[in-house]
Formats: structure tokens, C-alpha cells, sequence
């Protein structure tokens, strides 16, 4: 359908149209004004979060163009790099972003790095709206003696060394130890335990990387301990992934009865959500198997547990050395009064273990100094995605809300950011009467500041390497490790 | 069997026409089809192949014809089931559908707004719809892994069901799909509605 007005031309459900009709039609809406018809927005990172506005956004107005800047070379952020290897069919949202990313009023530049080739506040200029939607790529640090000892690592590092994100490829985990503790009990963690317990033969067919694929194959880990400071009914993970620690071939649960005191009485209270995790637990942990699940057991060779009301106080190491030998974990009681709090009891226990992996959250960090940053909260502080006291600055994502929630999470989040972003354009609090340069300026200083971008059918190049060296060895790629790799020109 | 013979052809062609693979033990269809055994039996794969799609919209439903004769284009009055969509802004969208089509690709076929990031395989609650009670009874029980993935979906109500796992039958005739009001912004001054 064509709407034709003087002043503007409209296309419904046309990709292309609207690009080469504008282009024809310039002459009649006057070089000026048709830039100032054209919003330009720039979205800082390419994770959900970032596609996700830019979908909405791109949507709602046919004159809307969105750039999206990415620090790698490669796009989607965490869902490359976070859902874990066996977990593919998350990863089927690849196929939305492509689609958004491939738009004509959408433009992917990769290898860009927002705070040190450009800044904001040239970003800002070039654009009329810029959404900060760069995510969490710190994390929270326990706070405890001993966390720098070789084997203690945070969840975030080794997710991203075995997603094969390219700051985490030397992390080479030292995996001969006998026992794994992991602190925090959220999905991260449970996607930790699994790639540390499940049978190579599943793993190999994943997209893992191949040094992760080797480490696990010699690895001499047989037991992990899920920690929590709290008890089951506080778990912070979901119970898609207890399902598949419950169900993981040649492994089996290990748990401590007496966590679960009180668990079942208090069942019927729990909203269905909780209620059916916490019923899961409880079957898991309590109830004596049949017989053939009797005999999977006593043939598994890995065994996974939870251990609540436990908190980390000490890293623990061998004497003399500056290797991990075990962790001090002070032990609590919960505390139900307005929600239910740990509260120290004075006791301790020490688990001798040879990993630590600390699971307890991501954490965002401050892009440029130009932008507001709650660092109490590690998030930019806002309401409902404008950046407070930052005309034209909006955030979508974790770096909104703060590190935590599943793609669906993220995608309510964006949407709700691309609304600010539109009821701001309508209303005029964002002025639209100047034209802007987009990324035309933007381009040109990075040009000159000697930083090339990738673009999206770049990546598609490097998609495609990926997935033909994944297909000799049956996997659906084979990622490359370096950014140096993945750049244009070494293919 | 000539009806069997139809599916599996239909649905070769849709694969072909959209380039997508789908897992089958999650497919709604493949349940119908066989038997209870046989569902729990499949183990959970993995899509290795890739699931790339040229072109969402051109991802058609999944048509299944439950006719001896099998054409995929017969428009026999008995296949028309009549849906209605009640989008975010409360806006009613009657639909014209056919026996066999899936809500979610339904629902992307007519441009509303209902997310699959998934693709239909059990792996986010972004399809959540809410289903009219006069139909909800008719649906087939939810698996398992849907009822774990709809436990994640924001504003759970006892309707609730995840889009993709609906195939329409002749008895959802009338079946309405509200599209649950999920996001703060959506209410400009400020109210906050109430889980039901």
C-alpha cells in the first residue's frame, strides 16, 4: 500500500521501497527537510538487548535508521557468548536479530569500541537519540581472602572461555581436581555444573570450543557442589535447568535431607512457579527412587549436589603454595521476617575442593565518564530507559534493570525503551528539527582514527567459515578465538 | 495411510518452502500424531541443522490437512476455524484460519505482534498467550517442558499457554488469543496491573 502526501511518503511492508521511493521523491520534500523526516538512532552494543530495540524501533516508523555499534567483531553479545553450548534452540533468536540487522534502516558496525574510538558525546551529535545497551561484562567479586588464588574463577569468564569469547581464551581452568564448588545457585551456575559433568559425547556435538572440548575430555572433575547462602525455596534458578541436572546421564544427585526441613509444608503457599521448582527439589533430594533409577544411580560415575545456607568466607591454600586447597563456607540460618534473609551463625565448614567458580552476578561498568552511573547499583540510572539527566541518552537491557532475566526478560525491557524513544520523538522532547550525520560523521572519525568496522555481511563470512570448519567434526561450527581471526582480510 | 502420506508430504514442502527444521519431539503435530509411547521416548535433540530462514514471513504454518485427499489447498468450510486476536493495545483481530495452522506462525502470517524468538522449540515464553476460557479445556494438556517454560512468562494466569504449542482443531472454532500487556511502559500514567 502507497500513501503519497506532499510532505512525506509512506510504504507499508516494504523493506526496500522506502529507501529508493524517498530517494526519487527528494526533490519534492527539499534536501533539509527530508534529513530532518529521518530520525537517526545509535544503539551501543549487540546483544538482545540492542537487536531488540532496534526491532521495535524500526517497526513502529517507516523513517526511523538505527545504527548498532559492537566492540567485537562478532554480534549478539551473550547469546553467542552466554547460552550455554547445549542449549541451541535459545539461540534460535540469531534468526530475528539477522533479519533486523540485514533491514535497509539498519546498519551493524562491529570492532567499534564506544568509550575509546568514540566517544558518547561525539555519538551524540552524530545521532538523535543514542541507546546504551551494552550489558554487564564485569562481575560481582565475594569479597573474601583467597579469591585470587589459581583456581578460583567468576562464572562470567568461564562461560566465556568455553563460548569461546576472545578475552577468555588463556583462561585454561585447571580441571584435576576431584571436587568443583560453585557459589551462587542461578542458571549460570547450574550451566557451569553441567558443562563441568556432562558426558564428552554430548558435548562434542555442541558448539563448544575445541580447547574446552579437550580440557573437559582429561578432566579429573566427579563432583560438584551447587552453593547457596539461603535455602530451597530461595533458589535463584529455573526449573528448566534442574530438570537437566536431575536427568544428566552418569550422574547423580547428592543432597543434604536436613536443607529441606520444613520445605514440603511450606509447598502449598508458593505460587506455581516456585512451587513446582521447589517440588522437583524436593522429589530429587527426598524421595527414595525406583528401581531402575536406583540402579542409573549406583552406576554414575559424577555426582552434583546443592548445599544451602552456606556463604564463602575464605579461599583456603595449600601451605606454601599459592594453589586453592578448599573453601571456609560460614554456615547461616534464614531469617524470615519482610522476605528471608541469611544470618550468620558463627559456625564454619571447611570443603576441600580444586575449582571455585563464583557465580554470584554480573556486573555492569561505566562506558564514559560523560554518562550517569549508579555504582552502588552498577547500572545507568533511569526511568523507564532515559537516562536521567541525559537529554537523548536512553539504556535497554541488563545495563537498565541491572544483570539479571532470560531473553524474554531483555526483549520486554527493550521494547519498553524503544516506547520512551518514540513517545519522546512525538512529543518533541527529543528534537527531531535538526538534521543529523549519523554515521556518516561517525564513520569518517573512526576512519581517520585508523579503526575499520565490520560490517554485517563481514560477520556472515565469518558465519559461514564457523560453521564449515564446525561440520568436519560434526558440530554446528567451530568458532574462531581472536578477534585478529575474525577480522576482514585474514579469511 | 493416504492421511499420513498427506501430512508428511505437506509438511516436506513447508520445510522446503521456509528452510526451517524444526525439533520435531517438540512439535505439537508429531504428538498428535503418534502415540504417547513414542513422544517419550525421543530424546531431546539438539537442531544441529541450521535453522536459518530466509524470510520470517514467508515461514507459513505448518498445514496439516486432515482430509483423505490431501490437497493443501482445498478450502472445504468444515477446515475454517475462526480466531479472533486481542493484541497489546486491547484491539480485536478476527483471523480466518484453517484446521492444522499453528497459532504463533498464525499470528506472524497477520502481523501481529507475537514473538517466537525460539522458534517454536520450547526454549523462551515469548509466544505467551492467554486463551479464552471457553476454549482453554479443549486444548491438549501441555507438555511437561512447556509448563516449565511457561513458569518463566511475566503475568501467569490460569489461561495462560504458549502460542506455539496450539494447533487448531475444528473444536476451537471462536478460539480467542489475548496478548498479555507485559511491559511498564505500556500504561502511560503509571498504573500497574494486578497478576490475576
Amino acid at each position: 500500500v502507497l500513501i503519497y502526501t506532499p510532505a512525506l511518503l509512506f510504504c507499508c511492508n516494504s523493506n526496500e521501497l522506502d529507501v529508493n521511493l524517498s530517494r526519487v521523491f527528494a526533490g519534492g520534500c527539499g534536501k533539509a527537510s527530508l534529513s530532518s523526516c529521518s530520525p537517526k538512532v545509535c544503539i551501543v552494543g549487540s546483544g538482545p538487548a540492542g537487536f531488540y530495540t532496534a526491532q521495535h524501533l524500526i517497526k513502529a516508523r517507516q523513517d526511523v535508521e538505527v545504527d548498532i555499534y559492537e566492540r567485537l567483531p562478532v554480534p549478539f553479545g551473550l547469546v553467542r557468548f552466554g547460552v550455554a553450548p547445549d542449549h541451541p534452540e535459545v539461540k534460535n533468536v540469531i534468526n530475528t536479530f539477522t533479519q533486523t540487522a540485514k533491514h535497509s534502516r539498519c546498519s551493524f558496525y562491529g570492532n567499534v569500541n564506544v568509550g575509546k574510538n568514540v566517544s558518547i558525546t561525539e555519538l551524540q551529535q552524530a545521532y538523535h537519540a543514542v541507546v546504551l545497551s551494552y550489558g554487564a561484562e564485569g562481575n560481582r567479586s565475594m569479597g573474601v581472602p583467597g579469591e585470587d588464588l589459581a583456581g578460583v574463577y567468576s562464572a562470567k569468564d568461564f562461560v566465556g572461555w568455553y563460548n569461546g569469547l576472545p578475552s577468555c581464551r588463556e583462561l585454561s581452568p585447571d580441571l584435576s581436581c576431584e571436587t568443583a564448588v560453585i557459589l551462587g545457585q542461578g542458571n549460570v551456575a547450574l550451566d557451569v555444573a553441567r558443562i563441568l559433568l556432562s558426558p564428552i559425547d554430548i558435548l562434542k556435538k555442541t558448539d563448544i570450543t575445541q580447547p574446552t572440548l579437550e580440557a573437559l575430555a582429561e578432566s579429573q572433575v566427579r563432583r560438584v557442589l551447587i552453593v547457596g547462602r539461603r535455602g530451597p525455596i530461595q533458589i535463584a534458578c529455573t526449573i528448566k535447568e534442574l530438570r537437566e541436572m536431575v536427568n544428566l546421564p552418569d550422574t547423580r544427585p547428592d543432597m543434604v535431607a536436613a536443607d529441606f526441613d520444613g520445605v514440603k509444608e511450606a509447598l502449598k503457599d508458593l505460587p506455581r512457579p516456585r512451587k513446582r521448582l521447589t517440588e522437583l527439589m524436593l522429589k530429587t533430594a527426598l524421595e527414595v527412587p525406583g528401581e531402575k533409577e536406583q540402579e542409573r544411580r549406583s552406576k554414575a560415575s559424577r555426582t552434583w549436589g546443592f548445599r544451602f545456607f552456606r556463604s564463602p568466607v575464605e579461599v583456603l591454600a595449600e601451605p606454601g603454595h599459592s594453589r586453592i586447597a578448599g573453601i571456609r563456607l560460614a554456615i547461616n540460618k534464614l531469617e524470615v521476617s519482610d522476605g528471608a534473609q541469611a544470618v550468620l551463625t558463627g559456625e564454619v565448614e571447611d570443603v576441600p575442593c580444586g575449582l571455585v567458580v563464583s557465580s554470584i552476578g554480573y556486573k555492569s561498568l561505566p562506558i564514559d565518564p560523560s554518562v550517569p552511573f549508579d555504582s552502588r547499583k552498577a547500572i545507568v540510572p533511569n526511568t523507564m530507559g532515559r537516562v536521567k539527566q541525559a537529554a537523548g541518552l536512553y539504556c535497554s537491557g541488563w545495563l537498565k534493570t541491572g544483570p539479571t532475566g532470560v531473553i524474554a526478560t531483555t526483549m520486554n525491557n527493550s521494547f519498553d525503551t524503544a516506547r520512551s524513544i518514540l513517545e519522546d520523538m512525538d512529543s518533541g522532547t527529543l528534537d527531531m528539527s535538526a538534521a543529523k550525520p549519523g554515521s556518516q560523521s561517525i564513520s569518517a572519525l573512526l576512519e581517520k582514527r585508523g579503526v575499520k568496522p565490520v560490517t554485517f555481511s563481514d560477520w556472515e563470512k565469518i558465519d559461514n567459515v564457523e560453521m564449515k570448519r564446525g561440520e568436519s567434526r560434526g558440530k554446528p561450527r567451530e568458532k574462531l578465538l581472536t578477534v585478529e581471526e575474525m577480522l576482514p582480510g585474514h579469511q | 495411510m493416504a492421511a499420513s502420506a498427506a501430512v508428511r508430504s505437506s509438511m516436506g514442502l513447508t520445510l522446503r518452502l521456509s528452510r526451517v527444521i524444526p525439533d520435531c519431539s517438540t512439535c505439537p503435530l508429531f504428538r498428535l500424531k503418534c502415540n504417547a509411547k513414542n513422544v517419550a521416548n525421543l530424546q531431546r535433540r539438539g537442531s544441529f541443522d541450521s535453522l536459518r530462514t530466509i524470510n520470517r514471513h514467508l515461514q507459513t504454518s505448518i498445514g496439516l490437512y486432515h482430509s483423505e485427499e490431501g490437497s493443501s489447498n482445498a478450502e472445504h468450510p468444515e477446515d475454517v476455524v475462526n480466531v479472533v486476536y486481542i493484541d497489546r493495545s486491547g484491539q480485536r483481530i478476527p483471523v480466518k484460519a484453517k484446521v492444522g495452522d499453528n497459532v504463533l506462525y498464525l499470528a506472524h502470517k497477520h502481523g501481529i505482534d507475537l514473538e517466537g524468538a525460539c522458534e517454536a522449540s520450547l526454549a523462551c515464553s515469548t509466544c505467551h498467550v492467554y486463551v479464552s476460557a471457553a476454549h482453554f479445556d479443549k486444548l491438549q494438556e501441555p507438555e511437561e517442558r512447556e509448563d516449565d517454560m511457561l513458569d518463566m512468562a511475566p503475568m501467569l494466569q490460569e489461561n495462560s499457554r504458549l502460542g506455539c504449542q496450539i494447533i487448531l482443531t475444528p473444536e476451537l472454532d471462536g478460539i480467542e488469543l489475548t496478548l498479555p500487556k507485559v511491559t511498564r511502559n505500556f500504561y502511560v500514567d503509571g498504573h500497574v496491573p494486578k497478576p490475576h
